[in-house]
């Protein structure tokens, strides 16, 4: 899908060293492929992001630095149980980045209050009743491995966004017609590849 | 070379006003959620004030709701770096409420888990230590070390951070059969490694001037302030829990107990605090030698004494020499199979309260070294 | 010294005020005493060249279902011994003197008593809650405390 898959198939009719992509292409792989995070550890899945970060499972080579300000960082890594005392600070944290912006929530007490969900009358029960989530990643605490792949899934994502586009918006019709329009071209070329085979004999 | 300075200027005609800073909650060195109201002087600290509360995990309210076997994961999350050496409190506390006897060889194997996690928190102290002051290569070596003492524990238990392994009347399961190869292996690497972050950091000349004399603690206030662990032996105290009430085979075994001596500054300042940890995982590893030698090769059933059913009825206050310090349990038990009370009596909790104290008329960069010296970790400060 | 010597000593000391003195079995040895001259008492364990007790191990809130009462364990460097003291205030009016002046530690383990079973010390300059927010309502480690259903707009329960 990306544009670095398209490396071998190069575009036939001009010479093997042009590839053909779209801008979104190119400018959600510089996106995603360097990411800078803010670190903000609050309990013991910090331990474990650390351990990340060191030199056994390195997370600097999927484009990742640590930033201490949130006004210079991608995205955030809730890494710890959420307290109610704390979760007003989050809050004005994700506020004060600037937009591209992704939140990772890290471990089960940051997705849904963790071992602490029932008699907890201090822990906020999952991150995302203050922010927007956009991977998960489970574990008690997880894995670097899973965390490795939670990274993963989160480029993925960023790598599929839209750019450009996001400002026109077709109506219904306007999509069914695109999509009619799609479906006769496709025929119509298949008619016409049969009709040279014909002549071919 | 810093040094202490004096708080009341005379500015003359100038009008002046102390300035109120935030330090936290989020900081990458504050060593978790931790808020310090600093009052500051242009860049003299005149006055701080910690605020702490933005880990309260109401550990204490869900030992009164689950059983006595169902709190050993909440004791686990306390003080999470070392989980292993939160167990044993307890587990020893339970154990002398119902009158059980345990083997010797399920008490080496304690040992030795208790001195393994001590050598991997110390690690861990004096890498963000070094990170403090500037220092980045010292973090990735010890942590790599660390790597091999997290694999030992994982084949154990199952998990690399917070185990859930010693049980009130034994362990979850028996050791696997190269576990004395594997920790001997790992006693070699890391006297190696000490040696490396010994010429690396410590005799550095840099961060021996940005250490000493900065952050010194006096001994009798520290005892007054309830210090433990290499806090309160940075100041020349002898008191270790491990010399002075024996518990775990430690009187079988000799070794030293390391005391600060004030060898490059004053006694009790912050490169006191650091060396003790540092001479103290020299120690451990002498204490590891002599501990597997008590493991008998073979195996046995280390379930054998693990009651079916927790009940006791009596109160007791046992105590364990975390690395960081004195980690208490005051436990109530009134006959139910849940406890009436329990109460954590953390290290990190008490040598906290000293911040204030020490920290004035030194610049803010002196206070981050001040904080980083004392190791705190605030899962077992607000519980 | 034994915990008998010491219940000697303090009541020859203070008399009336030291309520009584309970070894059983499975119990570890405490001395109860009441609640108006806890500061002497202390002091006097502090100071006392036999006794000793320079070190504050723990200091705990506790809930007994119709009185709450405050637990002291105290141990000495020199010495070498321990001890326990216990007191006991009725629910409507839980004020008990501070002992903040004679070992500086209590200072923060007084706040925690206050924070999660509303004991008033009587005495200490700055008893505010120090674990849960600043405006929280209602004292959490109570045997009767019920979870509130909401604080700044989240929602508390699962």
């Amino acid at each position: 899908m990306g544009l670095l898959d398209k490396l071998d198939k190069p575009f036939e009719y001009a010479g093997p060293d042009i590839v053909l992509g779209t801008i979104e292409d190119l400018l959600n792989w510089g996106r995603a492929k360097s990411d800078w995070y803010m670190s903000f550890g609050l309990a013991c899945c910090a331990i474990e992001f650390m351990a990340v970060n060191a030199a056994h499972f390195d997370l600097m080579r999927f484009g990742a630095i640590p930033r201490p300000s949130p006004r210079q960082s991608d995205f955030i890594i809730i890494s710890g149980t959420v307290t109610l005392k704390m979760a007003e600070r989050v809050k004005r944290l994700y506020e004060q980045m600037a937009e591209p912006k992704y939140v990772m929530s890290m471990g089960s007490c940051a997705n849904s209050g963790g071992p602490y969900w029932e008699h907890g009358y201090h822990v906020l029960k999952g991150v995302d009743r203050v922010i927007p989530v956009d991977v998960y990643v489970p574990g008690c605490p997880p894995r670097p491995e899973a965390f490795l792949e939670g990274m993963v899934r989160l480029q993925e994502k960023i790598s599929k966004q839209e750019i450009f586009r996001k400002r026109q918006k077709f109506s219904k019709e306007d999509l069914q017609a695109i999509e009619d329009r799609k479906k006769a071209m496709d025929e119509h070329f298949a008619k016409y590849l049969e009709l040279q085979n014909k002549l071919k004999g | 070379m810093t040094e202490k300075r004096d708080i009341e200027i005379d500015f003359g005609q100038v009008h002046t006003e102390r300035m109120r800073l935030n330090v936290g909650p989020q900081h990458p060195s504050t060593h978790g959620v931790l808020r310090l109201e600093v009052e500051l002087e242009g860049e003299i600290v005149t006055d701080v004030v910690p605020h702490i509360g933005y880990l309260h995990r109401c550990f204490e309210k869900y030992c009164e709701n689950s059983t006595y076997v169902q709190v050993v994961p909440y004791i686990d999350r306390l003080d999470y770096i070392a989980s292993m050496s939160n167990e044993i409190p307890y587990a020893l506390g339970i154990e002398k409420l119902m009158g059980i006897q345990v083997s010797e060889r399920i008490q080496a194997i304690r040992t030795v888990l208790a001195e393994l996690n001590r050598i991997a928190s110390h690690q861990i102290a004096v890498a963000t230590f070094g990170m403090d002051a500037g220092a980045f290569t010292p973090f990735l070596y010890l942590f790599r070390d660390r790597e091999l003492i997290l694999d030992v524990f994982e084949r154990l238990s199952g998990g690399r951070l917070l185990y859930n392994y010693i049980r009130p009347g034994g362990l979850m399961r028996d050791i696997y059969p190269t576990f004395v190869s594997d920790v001997l292996a790992i006693v070699k690497q890391v006297r190696e490694t000490n040696k490396e972050v010994q010429n690396l950091l410590i005799d550095n000349k840099i961060f021996i001037e940005r250490t000493i004399n900065i952050g010194i603690l006096p001994a009798d206030v520290a005892i007054n302030f309830g210090c433990s662990g290499p806090t309160l032996r940075g100041s020349g105290v002898d008191y270790d829990l491990r010399r002075a009430e024996p518990y775990l085979l430690y009187d079988k075994f000799d070794f030293e107990v390391c005391v600060g001596k004030g060898l490059m500054g004053t006694l009790g300042d912050s490169y006191d605090r650091n060396i003790v940890r540092m001479w103290e995982m020299e120690e451990s590893c002498k204490i590891i030698e002599q501990a597997v030698k008590l493991i008998p090769d073979a195996s046995e059933d280390v379930r054998a004494s693990i009651p079916k059913k927790i009940a006791p009825k009596g109160e007791i206050y046992t105590k364990a020499e975390n690395p960081k310090g004195e980690l208490g349990f005051y436990i109530v038990a009134d006959g139910k199979n849940k406890p009436y009370r329990l109460k954590g009596r953390s290290p990190s909790f008490s040598n906290l309260s000293v911040l204030p104290y020490i920290s004035k008329g030194y610049m803010i960069a002196d206070l981050i070294i001040i904080l980083g010296s004392i190791d705190i970790v605030l899962g077992e400060i607000d519980r | 010294m034994t915990i008998e010597n010491i219940f000697e000593r303090l009541k020859k000391e203070f008399g009336d005020a030291i309520l009584s003195e309970t070894v059983e079995q499975n119990f570890e040895p405490f001395i109860r005493i009441s609640p108006q001259n806890v500061v002497d008492i202390m002091l006097f364990l502090r100071d006392e060249e036999d006794l000793k007790f320079d070190y504050l191990a723990c200091l705990s809130g506790m809930d007994y279902k119709e009185t709450l009462g405050v637990v002291y364990h105290l141990y000495s460097i020199q010495h070498k011994h321990r001890v326990t003291i216990k007191i006991e205030v009725p629910k409507e009016d839980p004020k008990v003197p501070s002992i903040s002046k004679v070992w500086r530690t209590a200072d923060w383990h007084e706040r925690e008593a206050y924070d999660m079973f509303g004991l008033i010390f009587v005495g200490h300059e700055n008893l505010i809650r120090i674990l849960t927010p600043y405006d929280w309502e209602g004292h959490p480690l109570r045997k009767d405390y019920k979870q509130p259903e909401e604080y700044h707009g989240l929602k508390v329960p699962y």
